[in-house]
């Protein structure tokens, strides 16, 4: 059963069977420009990108992104850039995978953003959602719609802490402008 | 609206906060250059390179790449700049093209933040040119325009700065060219791609078993004892003018292969057992090389953590015991101490967790070690394996070759094979100085140098045991003939191409004889004329090993040397220096190149080499015989026997 999530409410990632999860993916999907005209070329393309940072006791350890897309303890992994989007038919464009296994001890956030590398603003983006998979059965536990979301070119998406021995995720759904995670930050702090 | 520059023409800027997207056919180096007024660079703090990357207002990328973004803020400028040049340069030294003529041209585009293209520029008609300045983003009555200039210059990179009226115009473009290369040559480089059949394809470097007239079709020797299935290789010679033939040359049938060995399911609430060959591959060679990257990936990355974890205890610890030092209330009574014990226990606590999983991923790793290792094949294994000891000289050309075992500090004994692909992608630099590492600097000098020989020696008949008789051949050149103790077991078993060749004339006859090779070959293989070589050619790989370099090197032979390690392993011309940088520092830094395009390993245990996905320094043990033991002298007198049964 799929949880549309909404601001700021958090769910446990356990299994319904009571087992805690061990592997989840951020996927994130959008719909790709129309091809304008004869010269398919000249499309403004749209290319939203996902990030993962790793947070230790506030400080920002590891991020993952377009440009380093495994951490270095090999606990989160991206799958690749996607620079113009799919069909728009609800697949993943691109994913993030986190082994919550293999994550260092010491890492106790890690946070999902969304952005908009070209600019376009939510707006303008057809189709567009992220979700949180378990990964080991591929079910889906959370998503969220991210098209006409307001001029922003920027999402804090949600945030995977450490309760006890297990893993909760927050929804945390919070619109920002930005191109890459840098300019995100001073948006995410105040999450964590 | 989209301006497309020509040569020349300019185009005012609408906005001062830019990017400029570079895309190139080949890696390339962009860099910026500040000017006055006058178009004079005023220093080398005026450059924006990717050993000096920012620059007020201005970003560049650290390494050559095919694309680039350089961010560029001209209000951050500082007034006195009245012009910035985007430059393209090749990088030289990594083994890429030298000149923009042969690459795609270069494609540069201003944009917006938002990646709306202002104006773009294609850099045609490149010839000779291996640096071009391509935009200039100047002021012009308060506001900001672009030209597009795409002037190159045949000498790159320095001959560009100084025409820029730079003073030490060459002493910085190499020191550009350094940082490119640097993070390149410090690094193991990893596996490439799989491929299905792109694996084990040998490049084009001659056919391998050439039949010298066509009319005479080679023949497999008859009376082999060892090649009972052996195909003559004309399948892998190139056939000019012909399709090409994309089967595996020695791959007699395409079925899937047999299912590798999986680990059986694991008992709960234990790691699965671990199984030699538990990767994905065509062979087991092949799933033996995949699983032995793989646990070294997943070594530096276990290590990765747990260094992290333990920096990041540490510098909590430390940020704490400054706020307890800090606070007034804690210099009366024992409450700054309960607070520093409190800081030290918290370290320790997440220090202990830390170490707690790294212990459990180590065993994990030691024990599927402990199974790999003994199920080794030759190539792969260390020299204390039984497996040389029953060696047969192969009919196929192995994947790859152990050059020695990496360890990390957090477990000595956890030693992770390295191995490079066959044939070698990179020459050999066996390091003999003093001062290459600690271990080495106890050392005297001629104890070292001689420990180098060995174990250049040992990589040699490892190489000589792995590959088909008659495929790889051996040159030495020694030329005060110091080497002799340590080349002994080579030349007793006559397995090098001609006596280990002394004196000036020697080292030129040896290079002169090498580099032809490498010419006509290289020629046969542009030409797609591969059986248009003289029929006295070996073309099978060929390694020289060179000691005491650079002595009895006169310039045309060091210059016969750097060819040689440009362009043969291209065409199956390897080298194997076992050197001193500081014999050579006479020659200043034209030998840098030299040094960087070759893999440097040590004699001695040294912890000099980075993995490529963390970069940690792993220690590099070289290879050693079991002591007493004779198995070198029955490996190279299997080579020789081979040698003798297939007719060479």
């Amino acid at each position: 059963m799929t949880v549309n999530m909404t601001k700021g409410q958090a769910i446990n990632l356990q299994k319904s069977d009571g087992g805690t999860l061990t592997a989840v993916r951020m996927g994130l999907g959008w719909q790709a420009a129309p091809r304008r005209g004869l010269f398919g070329s000249r499309t403004r393309e749209i290319d939203l990108d996902a990030s993962a940072v790793l947070f230790a006791d506030k400080q920002p350890v590891d991020v993952v992104f377009f440009r380093h897309l495994v951490s270095d303890d090999g606990s989160v992994k991206h799958t690749g850039d996607n620079l113009v989007g799919g069909a728009g038919s609800g697949g993943d464009d691109e994913a993030i995978l986190v082994d919550l296994q293999r994550v260092p001890v010491h890492i106790d956030q890690i946070v999902f953003t969304v952005n908009s590398f070209t600019g376009q603003t939510f707006q303008e983006v057809q189709n567009a959602f992220c979700r949180i998979v378990d990964e080991t059965n591929g079910q889906e536990l959370a998503r969220y719609t991210l098209d006409g979301g307001g001029q922003y070119t920027a999402q804090i998406m949600a945030k995977v802490h450490r309760a006890g021995t297990g893993w909760r995720m927050t929804a945390l759904g919070n619109p920002a402008n930005g191109r890459t995670f840098q300019d995100l930050m001073p948006s995410i702090l105040p999450h964590l | 609206m989209t301006a497309e520059l020509v040569r020349g023409q300019n185009h005012t800027l609408p906005q001062t906060r830019l990017e400029i997207r570079v895309s190139a056919g080949s890696p390339v180096v962009a860099g910026a250059t500040l000017g006055d007024e006058n178009g004079v660079v005023r220093g080398a703090e005026w450059i924006a390179h990717p050993g000096s990357p920012q620059l007020p207002g201005l970003e560049v990328s650290q390494q050559a790449a095919a694309g680039h973004r350089l961010a560029v803020d001209l209000e951050a400028l500082p007034e006195t700049v009245h012009r910035v040049t985007v430059l393209l340069a090749l990088p030289v030294g990594v083994g890429g093209p030298t000149r923009f003529g042969t690459t795609a041209a270069p494609f540069v585009a201003v944009t917006g933040l938002d990646g709306t293209e202002i104006a773009t520029f294609t850099l045609t008609g490149l010839d000779a040119e291996s640096a071009v300045s391509a935009l200039e983003l100047y002021r012009r009555q308060g506001a900001w325009k672009v030209r597009a200039v795409g002037q190159g210059y045949a000498a790159g990179l320095a001959e560009m700065l100084a025409d820029q009226g730079l003073a030490g115009a060459a002493e910085l473009a190499a020191s550009i060219q350094e940082a490119v290369a640097r993070s390149l040559a410090r690094s193991v480089a990893p596996p490439p791609p799989r491929t299905p059949e792109g694996d084990r394809v040998r490049q084009a470097s001659g056919p391998s078993d050439p039949g010298p007239a066509p009319a005479v079709p080679p023949q497999p020797p008859a009376a082999s004892p060892v090649q009972p299935t052996a195909e003559p290789g004309t399948a892998s010679a190139p056939t000019p003018g012909g399709p090409i033939n994309y089967a595996h040359p020695r791959r007699q049938h395409a079925a899937p292969p047999t299912p590798p060995p999986t680990a059986p399911p694991a008992q709960p609430g234990q790691a699965a057992q671990p199984v030699a060959g538990d990767a994905t591959g065509w062979s087991m060679d092949e799933r033996l090389y995949n699983q032995i990257w793989g646990m070294f990936e997943d070594l530096a990355r276990a290590a990765a953590a747990y260094r992290s974890a333990v920096d990041f205890a540490e510098s909590r610890m430390d940020q704490e015991l400054d706020r307890s030092l800090s606070d007034p209330r804690n210099r009366i009574g024992g409450a700054g101490d309960r607070a520093r014990e409190e800081a030290r226990a918290k370290r320790d606590e997440l220090t202990a967790r830390a170490r707690e999983v790294l212990d459990r991923d180590l065993a994990q790793l030691a024990a599927e070690a402990a199974v790999v290792e003994p199920a080794l094949p030759a190539a792969y294994a260390g020299w204390d394996n039984p497996v040389w000891h029953a060696h047969r000289i192969p009919m196929e050309l192995p994947m790859a070759l152990r050059l020695g075992d990496l360890h990390l500090p957090e477990r000595t004994g956890l030693r992770i094979p390295l191995l490079v692909r066959l044939p070698l992608e990179r020459g050999i630099w066996v390091d003999s100085g003093r001062t290459a590492s600690e271990a080495a600097a106890l050392l005297d000098s001629d104890r070292l140098r001689r420990l180098a020989m060995e174990t250049a020696v040992l990589h040699a008949a490892r190489l000589l045991a792995v590959y088909p008789p008659g495929e790889f051949s051996v040159h030495v050149i020694d030329p005060a003939g110091s080497a002799a103790g340590p080349l002994a077991p080579l030349v007793d078993a006559c397995v090098l191409a001609g006596p280990p060749a002394a004196g000036p004339q020697g080292v030129a006859s040896v290079l002169a004889h090498l580099t032809r090779r490498v010419d006509l070959v290289q020629m046969a293989v542009r030409a797609g004329a591969a059986d248009s070589l003289p029929p006295d050619l070996d073309t099978g790989e060929q390694l020289l090993v060179v000691n005491d370099f650079p002595h009895g090197f006169d310039d045309r032979a060091v210059t016969q040397l750097r060819y040689l390690a440009d362009e043969g392993p291209a065409v199956g011309v390897h080298l194997l220096m076992v050197a001193d940088r500081e014999d050579a520092s006479a020659y200043g830094p034209v030998l840098d190149p030299l040094w960087r395009s070759l893999l440097r390993i040590t004699p001695v245990a040294d912890n000099h080499l980075a993995d490529p996905w963390v970069g940690h320094a792993w220690t590099y043990e070289p290879p050693v015989t079991p002591p007493g033991s004779r198995v070198l002298e029955q490996v190279l007198a299997a080579v020789t026997a081979a040698r003798r049964a297939a007719g060479r």
